[in-house]
């Protein structure tokens, strides 16, 4: 166990807190916001890495192909909310996590029927395709590095945008009182269909960016939402800050999990079993980490409200 | 007086900034109503929460009988006897006005893990519910779902919750509220009977009808007991007309 | 200090109005009705010497029985569990692992396998029912989307445990290469094992419908109707729930453990939230709290998967714009819609 593997997957591992923070802050603000629960979020991930895929393809330009990307899981977003969420509010969470279920076979077969099961080819731009060297002497990815930076700078915008700007100010208060934004004259229909597009949009830059590292294909999405989940329920339903947290904490664990956990068992186990037995566990460490985080405090550790 | 039912003693609890319960000491002795009045707000539901149990207080202790109940749940002091009504009904709107009802009878008898024989048909269980029912002079509306009820008649199915429990001590929270005349006249009358058998702490805003019911006052503002004995001693407590009674 | 006695001053009379009765006979047509298309159609399919049929009855009342476990806790018990896959998964691993060392004479942690169907359903019910005791111990300590979620990670954290296990298939999954027995019957004929399967069905309805008619019964749906009253009334609502939690976790298992069997294969995916979510999609499909909900449900489903499946290979496009279609505008599923709507006690 290296100093510079170590390093190296401490990246990892923010990068992968990185992503799953853009899944889970759309995730949280729609359910902190409207009180509604997605399952369809990872279908957004999907169409923003699908549609980067495609333009990136016919245009050459993986900025136009992400800029399309994000704008086509906004879109997706918004229509989406118009035809079907704008009925779920205020129904039961059951109904909510049905129809959403429903909306992820929707997406997922409707886009194997247009685009088959084999993977789309995405890679990232020439630009950002060369290493660096990282402390130690190895070399890690400058693309990796650039989706850390893309993470951390939407987390500043939506920080700036919550706390400073006047859509923020009416998140906030929808967030605390529904009932009462519409009494203080704020369109509430056209708050709730923005926001849901915003999630959606921070769900395909995610699916765009990390699309180009691993494939583009149905199902992409599924593996995060699960993960988006586990960081907002530790995080704590409907807290922006919470959602950093747990994403940063859930992505290091999940990642050191995997390369530390058969090294440990390896002091004291045969390498084979080691290996079997660390990669069990490191599997199952996150919804361990879940599991004893929400005995202690059943709310997450930032509990909002509902 | 009878002894002492129900003991509340130095209950204190605070809400951040807000000390919604300052050291409130008051005392339920058998066949006895003690009222408990005071403005909105002056913390009369937390109150009442804490002695029920579904509010933990910062501070203090109760005694139901000889025994200490501050560190049991509701639950475990509905069954020894602590019944309680809401001040906004608080029942199973899709069920039946018996079946509401019936729930409190089965606790009594028992562990409800019993699998087997239906409840529909059990007389232990159906008998008591319909007494109860009776007494409330609610027995015409035992099958009628408790959504097609007006408010005046859930607060009724409120209190028959509370009797089928065979309490040693009733919490009454505005048993009176949205009840017309008529109503109220018939739950006074009650109330003078059934305090022989069971003492009621009872919160009230009707004030006629504390002032008749009430062998005892105390006067709650913002958490504290500010007065505290019969009627017309209360009537002409000078600190008592400015806090809360007004003219 | 005595306590008021409330003597009654006449028995209650029986309440036998029309309307409850006309309505019960409606519900219980109906019921019969399925039971009978559930019994009969694959009774034709083997005099007609159609094996498939039968196995496909097979399939749809384990998979009814699955749905049937969940519907006590969804619909009955008011509690979202969207992770009881990992009871069928485990019912069926139980069914593979005790197989498994059966046919190779190994132990398991010092235990032999056995491949007598009566000792594997025991072990999967109590296994199923401990694994649902320490989640529910957990899990039913939140509520709303939190325990949606937290059940759903539980499932997911068995799923993984399983898929890494290398000795028995990981990934691959653990065929069973000779079905399990059973003393006296022929378990390898199509029709004696879906007989076994609509006895187990049969059992779990009989078993639901008699659970939520007595004291427990009455306490679960108050738990699930306003927990604050049940608590008023002297009732503690987390142990009734947990209780209904570990007995709708034994009945899914125990039809997990029969499909392992049907299948002669225990698949991985057995553990997926997918299928989760599909039990999930069943019980609404045919009516969420109805005691024969999950039958029309799991009648429908199957149905649509293998007609529309063998139309189409994205049938599950077309199962979600009518399953979207059932929670927006038809949420009182089948049976809603065959029966009415449900009056209570």
């Amino acid at each position: 166990m290296s100093v510079t593997l170590l390093i190296e997957q401490l990246i990892n591992g923010l990068q992968l807190g990185t992503m799953l923070f853009l899944m889970a802050s759309g995730l949280t603000l729609v359910f902190g916001v409207m009180g509604l629960i997605n399952l369809a979020h990872g279908s957004f991930y999907m169409v923003g890495a699908y549609v980067t895929a495609l333009t990136t393809a016919s245009t050459g330009s993986f900025l136009l192909g992400l800029a399309a990307g994000v704008l086509a899981a906004a879109a997706a977003g918004a229509i989406v909310e118009l035809l079907v969420i704008r009925r779920l509010y205020g129904r039961q969470h059951l109904d909510q996590v049905l129809a959403t279920f429903a909306l992820i076979l929707i997406f997922s077969e409707g886009t194997r029927w247009l685009f088959g099961s084999s993977p789309l080819w995405l890679s990232p731009p020439e630009a950002l395709s060369g290493s660096v060297a990282l402390p130690g002497g190895a070399r890690y990815p400058v693309y990796r590095l650039v989706i850390i930076a893309v993470g951390v700078a939407v987390a500043a915008g939506l920080y700036l945008l919550i706390a400073h700007t006047r859509l923020g100010m009416r998140i906030r208060a929808g967030e605390s009182d529904r009932e009462m934004i519409g009494a203080l004259g704020v369109n509430i229909r056209r708050l709730y269909t923005l926001v849901f597009a915003l999630g959606a949009a921070l769900a395909g830059l995610a699916g765009s960016l990390v699309g180009a590292l691993q494939a583009v294909q149905v199902g992409m999405g599924e593996p995060v939402l699960i993960l988006a989940f586990v960081v907002i329920v530790i995080g704590g339903i409907g807290s922006i800050k919470g959602a950093l947290l747990g994403a940063l904490l859930v992505g290091l664990v999940e990642t050191l999990g995997r390369v530390l956990l058969p090294a440990l068992f390896g002091q004291f186990m045969a390498p084979s079993e080691a290996a079997g037995a660390g990669t069990a566990l490191a599997a199952m460490l996150i919804y361990i980490l879940m599991a004893v985080i929400l005995a202690f405090k059943p709310q997450g550790l930032f509990a909002a409200h509902d | 007086m009878g002894e002492r039912v129900l003991s509340i003693s130095g209950m204190s609890k605070r809400f951040g900034a807000l000390q919604a319960t300052q050291d409130v000491s008051l005392h339920l002795h058998a066949g006895e109503i003690h009222a408990l009045i005071g403005p909105n707000g002056a913390g009369k539901s937390t109150l009442i929460a804490q002695i029920a149990g579904s509010l933990k207080p910062d501070a203090g202790e109760i005694r139901l009988g000889e025994r200490d109940i501050t560190a049991l749940g509701v639950a475990r002091r509905a069954r020894l006897g602590l019944g309680r009504s809401f001040q906004v009904s608080c029942l199973a709107e899709p069920l039946s006005v018996l079946r509401n009802v019936m729930i409190g009878a089965q606790a009594l008898q028992g562990h409800s893990f019993r699998f087997w024989r239906p409840v529909d048909s059990d007389p232990r269980l159906l008998a008591p519910a319909h007494a109860a029912l009776e007494r409330m002079h609610l027995a015409h509306r035992a099958d009628t779902p408790v959504a097609a009820l007006s408010h005046g008649e859930r607060r009724q199915v409120e209190v028959a919750c509370a009797l089928v429990l065979e309490p040693q001590a009733l919490l009454l929270d505005e048993p009176m509220a949205g009840l017309g005349p008529e109503g109220s006249a018939r739950l006074t009358e009650l109330l003078e009977t059934l305090k022989h058998e069971v003492p009621i702490l009872l919160i009230e805003h009707d004030m006629d009808a504390v002032f008749r019911l009430a062998d005892r006052i105390s006067v709650l503002v913002a958490g504290r007991v500010i007065a505290h004995g019969d009627g017309p001693t209360i009537r002409r407590d000078p600190r008592v007309r400015d806090a809360y009674l007004g003219d | 200090m005595t306590r008021p006695h409330l003597s009654p001053p006449h028995s209650p009379a029986a309440a036998t109005p029309a309307g409850p009765r006309r309505w019960l006979d409606r519900q219980r047509l109906v019921h019969s009705a399925l039971l009978a298309l559930m019994l009969l159609a694959p009774v034709a399919a083997h005099l007609l010497g159609e094996v498939y049929y039968v196995n496909l009855a097979s399939r749809i009342a384990l998979v009814a029985m699955a749905a049937v476990g969940l519907n006590l806790a969804i619909g009955f018990g008011g509690m979202i569990s969207f992770g009881h896959a990992a009871y069928f998964g485990l019912g069926g691993y139980v069914a593979g692992i005790s197989a498994y060392h059966a046919f190779d004479g190994s132990l398991m942690m010092g235990l032999p396998g056995s491949d007598d169907m009566r000792v594997i359903w025991l072990a999967a019910v109590l296994l199923c029912g401990l694994l649902a005791l320490a989640i529910g111990a957990i899990s039913l300590r939140t509520t709303g989307v939190y325990f949606i979620m937290i059940t759903l990670a539980f499932a997911q954290m068995v799923y993984y445990f399983a898929t890494s296990w290398p000795d028995y298939g990981g990934e691959d999954g653990l065929p069973i290469y000779l079905r399990n027995s059973l003393p006296g019957v022929d378990t390898q004929d199509a029709l004696s094992f879906f007989l076994i399967c609509f006895a187990g069905l049969v059992l779990s309805l009989a078993l639901t419908s008699r659970l939520m008619k007595s004291r427990f019964g009455a306490a679960l749906t108050m738990a699930r109707l306003n927990e604050t009253r049940l608590a008023t009334a002297g009732i503690s609502p987390f142990p009734i729930r947990l209780v209904a939690f570990v007995i709708s976790a034994m009945i899914t298992g125990l039809a997990g453990a029969l499909y392992a069997d049907l299948n002669g294969f225990v698949s991985p995916s057995m553990l997926s939230w997918h299928l989760s979510g599909e039990l999930m999609v069943i019980v609404i499909l045919g009516g969420v709290g109805r005691l024969f909900g999950p039958l029309a449900g799991a009648i429908l489903f199957v149905m649509m998967e293998t007609l529309l499946g063998g139309l189409t290979e994205y049938w599950t496009f077309f199962l979600g714009l009518v399953l979207l279609g059932v929670v927006l505008f038809a949420r009182q599923g089948v049976i809603g819609w065959l029966a009415g709507s449900e009056r209570h006690g």
